[in-house]
């Protein structure tokens, strides 16, 4: 940081040259602990800092990150393929992986230098490690404390699942439930704070149940004997009522809807999807705030290792080293860059951070006028600390983007409309467009606009139990057709009957178009 | 708080398990991209080239996203230069290079095709999948009847030659120290104390010792009586210390083998047909190294007359000339004679011919074969390659060619023998493999021409 205070007597330095063993990492990490805890004053997690191998970290890297994990080929091809593109060097490894757990874990490779581990322990094990317990979002979602143990639970699940009901049943459903993870989620209501241990327990007591309640008598029980035809269009339609509400329709969690309701599925089948939906919702906070953790995590190393920096406790080497990784890290290339693919969360994130602590110290009249209460309250941390807490990047963005970042970055907008043969520049950044911009940068960051509004609508319960699912198309834009069609599978594979697609127009409701799949279509395989 | 824990030393290859999911899931992708490699590339590049490119459709994971393109949308870029509000720019045609598109899909990594690495051994098993070599069980390895004499231990008894001189003196020493019997230097010690006392007593005026020594003296006398006859007694080698070396014959298995390359070179085969016939041998070649741990290869060329050539004249020499065929399967004979015994050697035999012979030497082709080649071998192939423009004429059976004629009986009568087509280089493989293929015998049953 920028303020200079000179020692009286220099300390020694905490490590020099590029090697490290466990004693100087240790003294690094309770250097930054000190400045972490006592300078910031952040709130975290225990921390746990595993040293890896960089074929471990590729091991990782295959199962999402995580440091167990079922067994599936679609890690397999990605290891597959992170293999080729780190030997052939198109591609570098992280130089970190953290989990958002308690203990908090930090993997590092080996072969970082110290000055490396130190920017890693303050990145990751401090900036992350705050975030992840801080952030509303995982406060609300995500159990840092059964994680692991959880994981070890899926793990075994689906390996007895393999061993009893062969490799390729099981991977069948994982394939499908993979597939629809990115639907399995509550996007609207969350749910009571997820308690992973509790969900082994409800495992075992819904086999229990099941055993427990199995009655051959209802096999003979005879069919619904009428039929709808005869019914006034009055009763019918209470029908439909009654029907959705008896499913707890429309349902935006088609993984959550399946599980509970898809007629042919096994119990074990079930709890598979159950894994995979959990797993998803782990993992949702962290797709919702992507550009605010990184930010907080660079905000939180630059501070701290230039508060290292300004106690004499690196060389000015060390320094150097940091500051050619960090920049690297933060680079945000423009538009008509060959380089350029989207916004680089980093980049943005440490930005705003950055200008969210100027606004608080040396605040422009512009900064006064747009943000009145915070600007100039000479609180960086603390303002910080309070929007790492309360929002996530879509919000943020909204609240916090300044026209001086805007202006920096040199954002304009453009509109991409299908009835125009051109695009057209809708915005850039002056008075007229700071906030179009802002908004749309905002929506960019917004996870709902960003996937499909899915919803599981209908079921054709007394006909052929046709499933009904709605796609709401936004400003017309549609699903990937192939994709969509190959998903749809998965779901009729899962609901073992037809099922519909439609897409429906968000203002008029109209129905656009329609996808069929038909359980005809998977006696054939898919 | 913190630990640090060092995972370093933590078993590796955590991901095998899904690697092999993996290679389960795309097994027939893999198995026909090695297929297409092994067709297109050149046969040498088999034990070299171990990338493939398999598409990537069935490992393709489809999730429900938005399109690429089409509908109303915005999107914010940095690093504006020059653009003010209202400006038009032509929309960016195809993929996302550049200006625009890109940042409006939020998802959609295009997996068209997906490249990865196979171990060599992988890529080879996969090659090699349910091809078996012919009567390879009927040959099996232990039923061959070479041996090697290799060492078993030691016994009690042998011939002289096979003395084993540390065993048998261990033995020996073991014993004479059991026995006690006096070592030379204890004698020798004995006749120099004894000589010394009678020195001493000739010193002496009387002639005579002391009483003492004359004591002394009739003790030693009788020691070395005494140690001279359990040395007698005690043979230095009893026949029970002698030890043997003992040998046994042990079965060795027949791991070599020799391929006899047959070609005609007469001016009939042209350049691309003798490409053909070089890859179908070494291909043969290939899969003969796998199986055996040594392979020989013999190359026999023939026009009118043959002669054992080298690889490269084999294939790149031009001869003029006749075509007697007879003159090969001849010359095959004499080396087999002469260099190849039955019971060390698994012989193999491939040629290749475009299947021009002369008129009269047919006959004596088919005796050769059936009485003196085909016995003797594992298995033999012919192929017959055609041009392709006279595939056509061929596929009627009214186009056989000499030697074709002259072979299918035999063909027909012996299971050892197999004989096929071949127009191009994409043929190679099929051919081969149905060569080759487990149940050949069911296959050949089938094959006429």
């Amino acid at each position: 940081m920028s303020k200079k205070t000179e020692p009286a007597t220099a300390p020694e330095l905490l490590f020099s040259g590029a090697d490290w063993d466990f004693n100087t990492l240790k003294a690094t990490y309770d250097a930054i602990e000190d400045i972490a805890i006592n300078e910031l004053k952040l709130d975290v997690y225990p921390n746990q800092v595993e040293v890896i191998t960089s074929e471990q970290m590729l091991d990782a890297y295959s199962s999402i990150g995580m440091p167990l994990m079922y067994h599936h080929w679609s890690f397999g091809k990605r290891f597959v393929r992170d293999d080729v593109m780190y030997r052939k060097g198109y591609q570098g490894l992280a130089y970190e992986i953290v989990i958002n757990s308690n203990p908090c874990i930090s993997y590092v490779m080996e072969e970082n230098t110290i000055v490396m581990q130190a920017l890693v322990i303050a990145h990751a094990a401090f900036g992350h490690n705050h975030f992840f317990k801080s952030n509303y979002l995982f406060k609300q979602w995500t159990d840092a404390e059964g994680i692991l143990d959880y994981l070890q639970f899926a793990k075994r699940y689906i390996a007895k699942c393999e061993d009893r009901f062969g490799f390729d049943a099981v991977e069948r459903v994982l394939d499908a439930a993979h597939a629809l993870m990115e639907q399995g989620v509550n996007r609207y209501s969350h749910p009571e704070k997820p308690n992973l241990a509790a969900e082994l327990e409800r495992e075992r007591e819904r086999a229990k149940y099941e055993d427990e309640t199995y009655n051959d008598l209802w096999r003979t029980l005879p069919q619904a004997e009428k039929d709808d035809e005869d019914l006034d269009e009055m009763r019918r339609k209470m029908r439909v009522e009654e029907r959705r509400a008896q499913f707890g329709l429309p349902e935006e969690n088609l993984l959550y809807f399946l599980e509970k309701n898809a007629p042919t599925l096994q119990a074990w089948e079930r709890e598979i999807l159950r894994i995979v939906r959990n797993i998803g919702q782990y993992f949702y906070p962290q797709k919702q705030t992507k550009m605010m953790n990184e930010g907080c995590a660079c905000y939180v190393h630059y501070a701290i290792m230039n508060s290292l920096y300004d106690k004499g406790l690196i060389s000015e080497g060390a320094m150097m080293e940091f500051i050619d990784y960090h920049s690297r890290v933060v680079f945000q290339a423009e538009y008509d860059d060959p380089r350029y693919s989207g916004f680089n969360p980093y980049a943005l994130g440490f930005a705003m951070m950055q200008d969210i602590h100027r606004i608080c110290v040396d605040p422009t009249e512009e900064d006064r006028k747009w943000f009145p209460d915070i600007a100039g309250n000479n609180e960086p941390v603390e303002t910080l600390k309070e929007a790492w807490a309360h929002y996530r990047d879509e919000s943020f963005i909204l609240q916090f983007l300044s026209p001086k970042l805007m202006r920096d970055m040199r954002m304009f907008l453009i509109d991409d409309l299908s009835s125009s043969p051109h695009l057209e520049v809708a915005a850039i950044h002056d008075d007229n467009g700071y906030r179009k911009v802002r908004r749309a940068l905002a929506r960019m960051h917004d996870i709902s606009v960003r996937e499909p509004d899915m919803q599981v609508v209908d079921v054709d319960l007394r006909g052929n139990r046709q499933l009904y699912i709605q796609h709401t198309e936004h400003d017309g834009v549609r699903l990937e057709k192939s994709e969509a069609e190959m998903t749809l599978g998965y779901i009729g594979q899962l609901w073992g009957y037809g099922v519909t697609l439609q897409a429906v127009d968000n203002e008029t409701g109209e129905i656009l178009h329609e996808m069929d799949f038909s359980p005809d279509d998977l006696m054939q395989g898919i | 708080m913190l630990y640090i824990v060092d995972r370093r030393k933590n078993p590796k290859g955590k991901s095998l398990g899904n690697r092999q999911r993996f290679m389960r899931r795309a097994k027939a992708q893999i198995k026909k991209a090695v297929e297409d490699t092994i067709r297109t590339r050149g046969i040498t590049d088999i034990n070299s080239g171990d990338s493939i490119t398999i598409p990537g459709k069935t490992l393709h994971e489809p999730s429900f996203h938005h399109a690429r393109r089409g509908g109303d949308r915005n999107y914010v870029l940095p690093g504006n230069k020059k653009f003010v509000p209202g400006d038009r720019i032509a929309r960016p045609q195809g993929g996302d290079g550049g200006a625009g598109g890109s940042q409006a899909s939020p998802d959609g990594d295009g997996e068209d095709e997906f490249q990865f690495t196979l171990s060599r051994d992988e890529f080879l098993d996969i090659f090699f999948e349910d091809l078996e070599l012919p009567d390879l069980l009927k040959k099996s390895l232990k039923q061959t009847t070479a041996f090697r004499t290799a060492r078993a231990g030691f016994s009690s008894d042998g011939t002289p030659a096979n003395l084993s001189l540390v065993r048998t003196m261990r033995n020996s020493l073991a014993r004479r120290i059991g026995l006690r019997r006096p070592k030379t230097a204890e004698i020798r010690d004995l006749e120099e104390k004894i000589a010394a006392l009678q020195a001493k007593a000739e010193k002496r005026p009387s002639g005579k010792l002391t009483k003492p020594d004359e004591d002394t003296l009739h003790m030693l006398l009788a020691d070395i009586e005494e140690a001279k006859r359990r040395m007698k007694a005690i043979p230095f080698i009893d026949p029970i210390d002698t030890r043997y070396n003992q040998f046994q014959q042990i079965p060795d298995p027949n791991t070599q083998a020799v391929m006899f390359c047959l070609m005609d070179v007469s001016g009939s085969m042209s350049e691309q047909m003798k490409e053909l016939a070089k890859r179908f041998f070494m291909l043969l070649h290939l899969f003969l190294h796998r199986r055996y741990d040594h392979v020989d290869v013999v190359f026999i060329r023939h026009t009118s007359r043959a002669a054992e050539v080298d690889e490269e004249t084999f294939f790149y020499s031009r001869e003029t000339g006749g075509t007697i065929v007879s003159t090969a399967l001849e010359e095959m004979k004499r080396v087999m004679k002469d260099r190849y015994p039955t019971d060390q050697w698994n012989i193999y035999a491939a040629q290749a011919s475009d299947g021009d012979n002369y008129s009269n030497d047919g006959a004596k082709c088919t005796a050769l074969l059936a009485e003196d080649l085909l016995p003797k071998c594992q298995y033999y192939a012919y192929i017959e390659i055609t041009d392709e423009r006279e595939a056509e004429i061929f596929s009627s059976a009214e186009g056989e060619t000499a030697l074709w004629k002259a072979y299918a009986p035999v063909a027909r009568a012996n299971a050892r023998f197999a004989l096929k087509r071949v127009t191009k280089a994409a043929d190679i493989f099929p051919v081969f493999r149905e060569l080759f293929a487990k149940n050949r015998a069911e296959k050949l049953s089938g094959v006429k021409g």
